[in-house]
């Protein structure tokens, strides 16, 4: 009989450690010591991290960031940057210099399987676009049959445009330049019709033109380029909380939780927002954070739809429809598992 | 006596020196100088007249854009999106203290100026030959000045003050950290493995030669590379050290093989009687290198160091491949604010990278000059 209770009080006990285990997340545990997350962007893309006139690093990627450091320790500005070029990312990141890469990556099988990082989501569906001259009157990019399109050299660009156009049996003359500068300066020259990149760039680099009013994006995507922030693999636990730390911006804004009416949503009925803001559930322990996590992120930096209007949406000087980045129930692909 | 009359009265003897003449005009003057240097022949007045033309030219396109044609004043990027406008100037004005102390925090700002005044008062001190007290002065800017700039500049530790990591600093102040640092520490580095270079112990020797060749043998884009991608993957998960620390280090050692072997021409330069004569004297080797060999020989490379030092000014620029964000990476992160976005602004911001550059190398030029001219002692022939 004493063997028997101590056997269930030792199988009590390791099972006690695997769950703690399992809970614990190591980095999770660092972030905490040091007090803030230190979070990888680029040295400055236009609406996605960014300086603004303060000096504050601000865009779309950055309020992911901010949105994790609210969650754990709320307060979204326990945040660290580390600008990073394209290059040196994912050594960031294995090497623990940086504990989130929020840094406009494009979500590719080689990097998910042979870098040693997870993506935790998509921040932005990027895909390579077209730009032409409003006064040429195109709508669709199967109109450009025996335009000229700038296309920088040696990119996947260059690649993707002369599948596109050879699948679908378009004749165009392209011209090549080495530098995305050139590129720019050759489409504003008139030496071309089209201009072709990914599309969020097209959208950037639109404001560096004389009068940026005069050009349009086409409707088309022709390349797939998902980016998302990542992660280092083996620590499932700080996996989880990138992860749903995305989810929960997508499901805010699908629920119609925003900054402004957060407090008011914590009397709400709806079950699925009070699991969503911590008045149900213990949801923020099993990701070994506080209960409010949720309320935590949404009144400090509100929902996916509010972040996305505040940096790259049509309101903003960028102006990106939203398209496929819409939620599911709106037309996009934008689709998150439910808190429950 | 009709013909002894008086000589007074005869006027073509002067009795007082003629009044100097102007020479005439196609002899001297701005006129004169032309004639000899510009038109004296068929050939040259052509050339003078092509390069006229191509200096008009690019002077006036200059002019054009960064006065005549610029925008002067503005508060956002759409006041510069101007049919043929030309720079614009708010853009700097807006933006200038994040060119120089990149994300430092504003209200700390009196930090950095604090460390950049000591630094300046230094200098000063060391720079201008009439003040005293040199040695003292050269050991506190060597030895102390580093520790109170970082520890001013980052604070935390015993100082009380607000710690300021170092992904924070940036723009001028950081290209001015990097520059100063990789000149000053890479120095008596160099010296060393110059001497050593020519030490007659095997071992030495080879050890100089290969860390010489091995550092001289790569590009610093490389080393930047290795010190910052490759090495935290070596290293344990978890060791961390400090992205401007490795930058550092990668720089100052990089520099270090350059002026070491500047240093050695010098050094083959000195004719082997003054050691001899150091030797007669019976100096010992450290002795006869410090107050004898290395006085003269480093004289002699003054232009060489300089050179190193203007190139390495130049070439900090390469950190924001890494990553760090100095002068030049602030204005282009700069142009992405999205509040300015306008044609000309990366040009603008570019212009301005390039005037601070030009007036920081012109002016370690200049003092190189200035040096040379006062510790040229002899050994001109």
């Amino acid at each position: 009989m004493k063997k028997a209770i101590a056997t269930v009080a030792l199988s009590a006990v390791l099972g006690m450690t695997a769950t703690a285990a399992f809970a614990q997340s190591t980095t999770l545990q660092a972030v905490m010591d040091k007090g803030f997350v230190q979070c990888g962007v680029t040295g400055g893309v236009r609406g996605f991290s960014a300086p603004d006139e303060n000096n504050n690093w601000t865009g779309l990627e950055v309020d992911y960031c901010r949105a994790i450091a609210a969650a754990i320790f709320d307060d979204a500005d326990a945040v660290r940057y580390t600008p990073l070029t394209s290059t040196e990312r994912f050594a960031a990141l294995s090497s623990g210099e940086i504990d989130v890469l929020s840094r406009t990556t494009t979500w590719t099988m080689t990097r998910d399987t042979s870098l040693g990082i997870n993506f935790a989501g998509v921040m932005y569906y990027d895909g390579q676009g077209f730009m032409v001259r409003r006064a040429d009157g195109i709508g669709s990019a199967l109109d450009l049959g025996g335009a000229s399109v700038c296309i920088e050299s040696g990119t996947t660009t260059e690649l993707n445009a002369a599948d596109y156009f050879s699948t679908n049996n378009i004749e165009v003359n392209t011209v090549v330049f080495e530098e995305q500068d050139e590129v720019l300066q050759a489409y504003e020259d008139g030496r071309c019709d089209v201009y072709t990149t990914d599309s969020s760039a097209l959208a950037a680099e639109r404001l560096n033109l004389e009068d940026p009013s005069a050009h349009v994006i086409l409707p088309e995507i022709i390349s797939k380029e998902p980016l998302g922030p990542s992660v280092r693999q083996g620590d499932d636990g700080w996996f989880n909380i990138a992860r749903w730390v995305y989810f929960l911006l997508l499901n805010a804004e699908e629920l119609g939780v925003t900054q402004a009416n957060v407090d008011d949503m914590l009397a709400s009925e709806n079950p699925n927002i009070k699991r969503l803001l911590g008045v149900e559930g213990t949801f923020g322990e099993m990701l070994g954070l506080s209960n409010d996590w949720g309320y935590r992120i949404i009144s400090k930096l509100g929902n996916y739809g509010e972040m996305y209007a505040r940096h790259v949406g049509p309101e903003t000087e960028i102006g990106l429809e939203r398209g496929v980045n819409a939620l599911w129930t709106q037309g996009g692909i934008q689709y998150a598992p439910p808190v429950r | 006596m009709t013909d002894t009359t008086n000589h007074n009265d005869f006027s073509f003897v002067r009795t007082e020196m003629a009044q100097d003449q102007p020479a005439p005009v196609n002899t001297h003057g701005p006129i004169a100088w032309l004639r000899a240097n510009l038109f004296n022949s068929v050939g040259n007045t052509i050339l003078t007249l092509i390069s006229l033309y191509v200096i008009w030219i690019a002077a006036s396109g200059i002019w054009s854009f960064t006065v005549t044609h610029a925008i002067w004043e503005g508060t956002e990027g759409a006041d510069c999106r101007v049919e043929g406008a030309g720079a614009c100037w708010p853009y700097i004005q807006n933006r200038l203290l994040f060119f120089i102390y990149g994300f430092y925090p504003a209200e700390l700002y009196w930090r950095p100026n604090l460390a950049m005044g000591i630094g300046a008062l230094l200098l000063f001190l060391l720079a201008t030959p009439r003040i005293p007290g040199k040695l003292i002065v050269g050991c506190l800017f060597l030895f102390v000045y580093p520790f109170v700039t970082f520890l001013l500049i980052h604070g935390g530790y015993f100082t009380g003050l607000e710690e300021v990591p170092t992904e924070l600093w940036g723009g001028l102040m950081l290209t001015l950290i990097v520059a100063v640092t990789g000149i000053v520490a890479s120095f008596p580095i160099g010296v060393v493995l110059a001497l050593g270079r020519r030490s007659r112990m095997p071992l030495v020797r080879s050890v100089c030669v290969v860390f010489i060749e091995l550092w001289r043998g790569v590009p610093l884009i490389t080393v930047l590379f290795m010190a910052s991608v490759m090495l935290p993957l070596f290293l344990p998960e978890g060791t961390n050290f400090d992205k401007l620390m490795r930058a550092l280090v990668g720089v100052t050692l990089f520099t270090a093989a350059y002026t070491a072997e500047v240093v050695r021409g010098g050094l083959q330069a000195i004719p082997k009687g003054q050691s001899e004569a150091a030797a007669a004297l019976g100096l010992n080797y450290v002795q006869a290198n410090a107050f004898i060999i290395l006085p003269q020989a480093l004289k002699l490379v003054i232009p060489g160091i300089v050179n190193n030092s203007i190139s390495l000014f130049k070439d900090t620029t390469l950190v924001s491949i890494v990553g760090l964000v100095d002068l030049l990476g602030a204005v282009k992160a700069g142009t992405t604010t999205s509040t300015w976005s306008a044609p000309t602004i990366p040009v603008t911001g570019y212009l301005f990278a390039a005037a601070v550059f030009w007036v920081f190398t012109f002016a370690m030029s200049r003092y190189s000059q200035y040096m040379e001219r006062r510790l040229d002692t002899g050994h001109r022939n």
